[in-house]
């Protein structure tokens, strides 16, 4: 009923489009699991199983000029960006036609065309790097946001500190968030910090927070385009804590025997997509058959994808040596 | 000839894992702290069943925060203690670099405070990791005075070196291949014993051309040896074992014996070991070299991800074979 109420705020095809993310980025994960199953990509997979809604929901409350600074379980948001299937199967499978031309792997992917701040293993890193992007809009007075996040695990970092406190004193247009799955890796919150809410967080730099549910793609949205929309109004940063489950191991390889199976079975229940299945049928903007249209278009785009990405070439051996340095016309304007 | 009865065939991963499991036996005063080591026993599972056998005050799972934990360790070493910090992945010690170089590297040579402590790091490729799960850091600290430096190529050497590690009065880095983890098998004693830090080894005797490396390249460099013999050219290779403090006589002892040398790593090869140890020789052994000072090494680019991008990168057999060659005609 709360729920239907807000999402009422939410325009008919915005919320359509969110479901067709969401489902998207379900389908086109669970091919890159099979495809790692099948010993076709030889790195790690990361995948964002039962926590989808938060890039969903925040990439789509975004203007295109925006930047955001992805986390490594933020598929969605690269969809959203633009990066179809077929590049982002081609980047796991090392390809000379995904984003980094074979250079890294998974969602380590980046382009500034499309506002979209490379992601870097060790987690956190982006956060000041994100706090930079807003000062550039600050300096130069654009209206422009940026949004970037980490996992629970990388709010313990000191550059996420850092990061934090300058955008606070500055009162950049930057908006923080943290996807609070519950482990980092198979450290449970518990042994992360000795707080229950990440948001608290926040409060030592002089930030508001809110705590919104990571699982309900409409609460994702709503909370990102107030937060964004304080920032782009010059007040400052804001921290967003998207409660949710990491529904996988930490990769693929990991049973992840240190969750308990109760957890699991309770969060399952709360899926995302089920979650914005029950809100679009309240509404009365989609039923069952809707549903499994969409999951028929996503499975096709899927299969294209795969397609584009297996058929792509490999990159040659001596491609290593290129792109090390910048050349003047690739400086932003 | 020796029987197999007081030593058993151990991966370089178990020799590590053995390492750690003797020494805190041993002494009380030794305990672990990293991401992921207590419950999960590591992301390679090195210190699996440790937090059973040795209580969450010995094995400490700490909060993603290596700058936080390495600093933390080196105040427990000045207290007496000797800790062991495990990094996930070698690439994630740069988050500590602040730590380990104007902390526990500068400490004792200040104001005389020992600091006794080992920082555990899997590093380098060919395991398809990508531009941050395949880095070879050393040649960042190989640069910081204060701090000691090893990276073992075979079982016996990491289990030794890893004690020997554990029982210095100062921070010593410990580079461990993650491609050597579970591919190299070997006999190690039973008894305690350790391999002295600041030692070299020949792991190959030969007469032609000496190759100074370490860790992973060692094995490279070991067939490239078998490949050579039956070419007439004779390898010896030399295993560095020690980065810091580099054991000379033994590099220079080979190289006067055969005057030609290719140095062999798989860090960056510009600003790396081989080009210290290349100048070492130049300024030291100019008069025994009958042949220019050759460097393998991978390229100046990140560790790229695809697999024949990073095969491309990674130094091979190839090209020390090539090397030789060239060198040999001198
Ligand atoms: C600085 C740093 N240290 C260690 C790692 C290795 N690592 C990768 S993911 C991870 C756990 C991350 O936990 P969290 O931030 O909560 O995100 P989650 O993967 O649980 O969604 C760790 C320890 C890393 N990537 N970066």
């Amino acid at each position: 009923m709360d729920q239907a109420v807000m999402a009422n705020d939410i325009k008919r095809s915005d919320l359509l489009e969110m479901y067709y993310y969401l489902r998207l980025t379900r389908s086109l994960e669970e091919r890159i699991t099979a495809l790692y199953r099948q010993g076709r990509i030889v790195g790690g997979v990361y995948t964002s199983h039962g926590m989808e809604a938060i890039a969903v929901g925040y990439a789509s409350a975004l203007k295109p000029d925006d930047v955001i600074a992805p986390f490594h379980r933020d598929m969605g948001a690269f969809l959203i960006r633009g990066f179809s299937p077929g590049e982002i199967i081609a980047q796991y499978l090392g390809k000379k036609t995904g984003p980094t031309k074979g250079k890294d792997g998974n969602v380590h992917m980046g382009d500034l065309k499309r506002g979209v701040l490379g992601f870097v293993s060790h987690l956190a890193d982006n956060m000041p790097v994100a706090t930079g992007a807003a000062l550039a809009f600050k300096i130069r007075g654009e209206s422009r946001v940026a949004f970037a996040g980490t996992g629970d695990g990388g709010t313990s970092r000191g550059d996420f500190h850092e990061a934090m406190n300058f955008a606070a004193v500055r009162r950049l247009p930057v908006v923080f968030f943290c996807t609070n799955n519950q482990y980092a890796y198979s450290t449970p919150l518990r042994h992360q910090m000795a707080i229950t809410d990440v948001v608290e967080r926040a409060k030592a730099y002089g930030m508001p927070g809110e705590i919104v549910d990571g699982n309900d793609v409409a609460a994702v949205y709503l909370a990102s385009k107030r937060a964004v929309a304080k920032a782009r109004a010059g007040e400052g940063p804001t921290f967003l804590e998207f409660k949710t489950m990491r529904m996988h191991g930490h990769s693929e390889h990991d049973a992840a025997k240190y969750v308990p199976r109760e957890l699991l079975d309770e969060w399952k229940a709360k899926d995302p997509i089920l979650k914005a299945e029950r809100l679009l049928a309240q509404l009365g903007y989609g039923e069952t058959s809707y549903f499994h249209e969409v999951g028929e278009r996503v499975k096709k785009e899927v299969d294209a994808g795969t397609e584009f990405a297996e058929q792509s070439p490999l990159p040659e051996g001596r491609e290593t040596l290129v792109g090390v340095f910048a050349t003047e016309d690739e400086v932003q304007p | 000839m020796t029987t197999a009865t007081a030593a058993q065939e151990v991966t370089y991963v178990e020799a590590i894992s053995q390492a750690l499991d003797e020494e805190m036996s041993r002494d009380r005063r030794v305990f672990l702290m990293g991401e992921d080591i207590g419950a999960y026993g590591g992301a390679f599972k090195v210190t699996e069943g440790f937090l059973e056998k040795y209580g969450e005050w010995r094995v400490l799972d700490t909060p993603l925060a290596e700058s936080g934990f390495v600093g933390a360790a080196i105040g427990a070493a000045m207290m007496g203690l000797r800790p062991v910090v495990e990094m996930q992945f070698a690439d994630f010690i740069s988050c500590a670099f602040d730590q380990i170089t104007e902390v526990a590297a500068k400490n004792h040579y200040r104001w005389g405070a020992a600091v006794p402590m080992v920082i555990r790091a899997p590093f380098g490729g060919g395991v398809h990791g990508g531009p941050f799960h395949s880095e070879c850091p050393e040649g960042w600290f190989f640069h910081s005075p204060g701090l000691k430096i090893v990276a073992p190529s075979t079982p016996y050497d990491a289990k030794g070196l890893l004690k020997a590690a554990i029982r210095d009065p100062n921070p010593v880095l410990y580079f461990e291949h993650k491609f050597l983890y579970r591919r190299i098998k070997a006999i190690v004693p039973q008894e305690d014993y350790i391999v002295p830090i600041g030692k070299a080894e020949v792991k190959r005797t030969g007469s032609d051309i000496s190759v100074i490396t370490y860790g992973a390249m060692v094995h490279l460099a070991l067939e490239a040896a078998e490949v050579l013999h039956k070419e007439g050219i004779d390898l010896e290779v030399v295993d560095l074992r020690t980065l810091i403090p580099l054991d000379k006589e033994t590099v220079y002892a080979s190289v006067r014996k055969t005057s030609k040398a290719i140095m062999l790593h798989e860090d960056n090869k510009t600003g790396g070991i081989g080009a210290e140890i290349a100048a070492l020789l130049a300024e030291d052994c100019f008069d025994c070299l009958d042949g220019p000072i050759i460097r393998i090494a991978p390229p100046d680019t990140p560790v790229p991800f695809s697999t024949p991008l990073e095969e491309f990168f990674l130094p091979k057999v190839s090209d020390i074979v090539a090397g030789a060659k060239k060198l040999a005609a001198y």
